[in-house]
């Protein structure tokens, strides 16, 4: 029961909303939106378990004052202070652009984000240096490519109109083709897991007993 | 050790220093880059161009301030255009950390037009399960947004009275820096036909020609030369200028020019020295 | 700028320039940044969620007299049964709604928009009497070479063998495109993130002198 009954709702919802596709009747299109619907609420839910389990690591590091438990009562001051400032002055009216909620959104939250993901440039010119190795036939081409597509930024005087060419011709022809494979496999593959999962033959959501 | 071997074991903060160094003088001392236009960029300024007013352009916003350099740059000119030609909104984010993102772009951009919220433009807000909400738009907006991202009741704002679903806006521009784009294609493109352009980050940009080929979608924005790009089209076309700061994209792209630079001299040299002493063994 | 905003900018400013402290070594700034952004991401996070999703697609509703939005909102409060080890069996039910929606919408629009348009895409006019056309010959040949280094089912000899090489010679130019266009990626966040501090050293030095 406790591994049956969800294997027959996937099984169920599943081929619901895999032939609702095909059937264009009010009926199946209204338990089609009802079915979206529902999803929805669910995921409201779903996505607050995320939330709880930070807030439930960092409290239990806090108590235990296990190692950089001061940081994580800085995250737990910025969570909690994030959620007084966007219920105690305006309530709903917070998420509007200038108020305290929304500034630190904009002066804390963008800048620190935007800095963290900038380290990536520094760490893909170290790699670039100590990795980027034309060892074999395969990586020679890929470093061709790449410096071509790279050289494209590069203004090359008379020779920006032949390096556009041939960055246009490597992005619409062989890279085009790459991907349109890479594709076709996503398709295939994302098709035989979905049918998988709905044949019950794939059960690894449900978790052990 | 050799030259060969000390230059392969350098330090990597020597190798940040010199990138730190290459950008921070680019940025004091700039200069114009040229700037060659795409035409899967050129579809899309085309588009938003043919558009008269009153007619509705949905924005799908979807992404977060990690992705800000490269594509709040193409919000905010799309925005501008649209403002500045009467083109009506409708703008929705499906990224968890990106509503501010948009709130910020259509807020600012509003006021220097004199737009007002439910009449002109139509901020819905995010929803989980992108997928799911897409699929559930293109029925009717109403059901994964029965109010906007403010809380007003969509029914209550003038705007969205004649909206019901995709069949109701011109097109979709989707930006996004996730798996955001995939949602759109396959479910507002594949399952209702929405006329869809996209802008993503540059790591994304060349997995989705296969869809540009196939006409799946219409335009494509990459990265932040794509930002440029259409920076550059919006000041030819008027809608955005220099002097207000309005070039986001391009006021960084010297940096990217010198930075290019150094790291094809690192590779360069890498290679260099790992051949050297190679044959030195 | 007004006070105000360089003061903000100000704070922001230190986040950005804590967070690049990293790149020496790893230090109490950094720390700090890095915990404050994980705590003012949630908190901003958790707003959102209430005001975006559980107001308008559950709370509201039940206010209005849309009593059956009870049945998903306790369909999503058993999905926070997977807590408990002896409880956790009640959200697979749950889980198995959200799965089997997702799986079974999934299986026709990826097969269409994946593999069937994606085939038809490649089904190009083809010839030797122009560039496109030629171009056409030569998307053809790399997206079924590029299948065939895929395909393990055969061994990689002979003629198969030989489009299998050019295969992955294929992907490889596809993969360096990427590569190029990542550096691109990685370079902007870096970009703007020192145009920023230069524009607001700028500003702070124009405001103090």
């Amino acid at each position: 029961m406790r591994r049956t009954l969800p294997i027959a709702v996937v099984a169920g919802v599943g081929f619901f909303m895999l032939i609702q596709y095909f059937i264009p009747r009010e009926e199946f299109e209204t338990l089609y939106e009802w079915a979206l619907d529902w999803t929805m609420v669910i995921g409201c839910f779903a996505m607050a378990l995320g939330l709880y389990s930070l807030t439930n690591m960092m409290v239990t590091k806090v108590r235990r004052k296990a190692e950089g438990w001061g940081y994580s009562l800085v995250a737990l001051v910025g969570l909690f202070f994030m959620i007084f400032v966007g219920i105690v002055p305006h309530y709903q009216d917070s998420l509007k652009y200038g108020t305290l909620f929304m500034d630190i959104f904009e002066y804390i939250y963008i800048p620190i984000q935007a800095a963290m993901f900038s380290l990536l440039a520094f760490y893909i010119a170290s790699a670039a240096y100590r990795a980027f190795r034309a060892r074999t036939v395969l990586a020679t081409i890929l470093l061709v490519s790449a410096i071509i597509i790279m050289l494209r930024l590069v203004p090359l005087g008379p020779l920006s109109a032949v390096n556009q060419w041939m960055v246009n011709f490597i992005l619409t022809v062989p890279n085009m083709a790459a991907k349109r494979a890479f594709w076709l496999g996503v398709g295939l593959g994302a098709t035989a897991t979905a049918l998988k999962i709905m044949l019950g033959i794939e059960r690894g959501y449900m978790g052990r007993d | 050790m050799t030259f060969y071997e000390r230059m392969m074991n350098l330090d990597r903060r020597w190798v940040y220093l010199v990138i730190g160094l290459v950008v921070v003088v680019t940025a004091i001392w700039s200069f114009a880059v040229p700037l060659y236009v795409t035409p899967e960029v050129r579809s899309v300024y085309d588009f938003v161009e043919s558009l008269v007013p009153g007619e509705i352009l949905m924005i799908g916003v979807d992404y977060d301030p990690a992705a800000l350099a490269e594509l709040h740059p193409m919000s905010y000119a799309i925005t501008r255009q649209c403002f500045a030609k009467d083109v009506k909104l409708l703008l929705c984010c499906l990224h968890q950390n990106g509503p501010g993102m948009v709130e910020q772009v259509v807020a600012q951009v509003a006021e220097e037009y004199g737009k007002v919220n439910g009449v002109d433009y139509v901020y819905l807000g995010y929803k989980p399960y992108p997928g799911i909400t897409i699929l559930a738009m293109g029925q009717n907006f109403r059901i994964p947004f029965p109010e906007d991202y403010y809380g007003t009741p969509l029914d209550s704002l003038p705007m969205a009275r004649t909206l019901t679903n995709f069949d109701n806006v011109k097109a979709i521009i989707n930006i996004s820096a996730g798996s955001g784009t995939e949602y759109w294609i396959n479910y507002a493109n594949g399952r209702y036909n929405a006329k869809l352009a996209i802008g993503v980050t540059g790591v994304m940009t060349a997995d989705y020609y296969p869809f540009l080929q196939s006409g799946q979608i219409f335009g494509l924005i990459g990265g932040m030369k794509g930002a440029a790009e259409y920076e550059y089209l919006a000041e030819k076309g008027g809608y955005i200028t220099r002097e207000k700061g309005q070039l986001w994209a391009s006021k960084s792209m010297p940096i990217q020019t010198t930075t290019h630079i150094v790291i094809i001299l690192f590779i360069v040299i890498g290679n260099v020295g790992y051949f050297m002493s190679k044959r030195k063994k | 700028m007004g006070t105000a905003e360089l003061i903000w900018n100000g704070v922001a400013a230190f986040l950005v320039m804590s967070i690049y402290s990293f790149l020496y070594k790893d230090n109490p700034f950094y720390k700090f940044a890095e915990h404050l952004v994980v705590g003012v991401s949630a908190g901003y996070f958790a707003m959102i969620l209430y005001y975006n999703a559980f107001l308008p697609k559950l709370i509201n509703p039940l206010r209005a007299g849309q009593y059956w939005y009870i049945i998903p909102g306790i369909l999503g409060l058993l999905m926070w049964a997977r807590f408990s080890q002896k409880w956790q069996w009640l959200s697979r039910p749950t889980l198995g709604f959200v799965i089997g929606s997702g799986a079974g919408v999934a299986i026709p629009l990826y097969l269409q928009n994946y593999v069937i348009r994606q085939v038809h895409a490649t089904m190009l006019p083809i010839g030797f009497t122009s560039w496109p056309l030629i171009t056409n010959v030569l998307i053809i040949i790399m997206v079924f070479c590029a299948l065939a280094y895929f395909f393990f089912s055969k061994q990689h000899k002979g003629a198969f063998g030989a489009a299998a090489t050019f295969g992955i010679w294929t992907l490889m130019v596809g993969f360096g495109a990427g590569f190029g266009m990542t550096v691109m990626g990685r370079v902007a966040l870096l970009a703007e993130r020192v145009v920023f501090l230069r524009d607001y050293f700028a500003q702070l030095w124009g405001a103090l002198f």
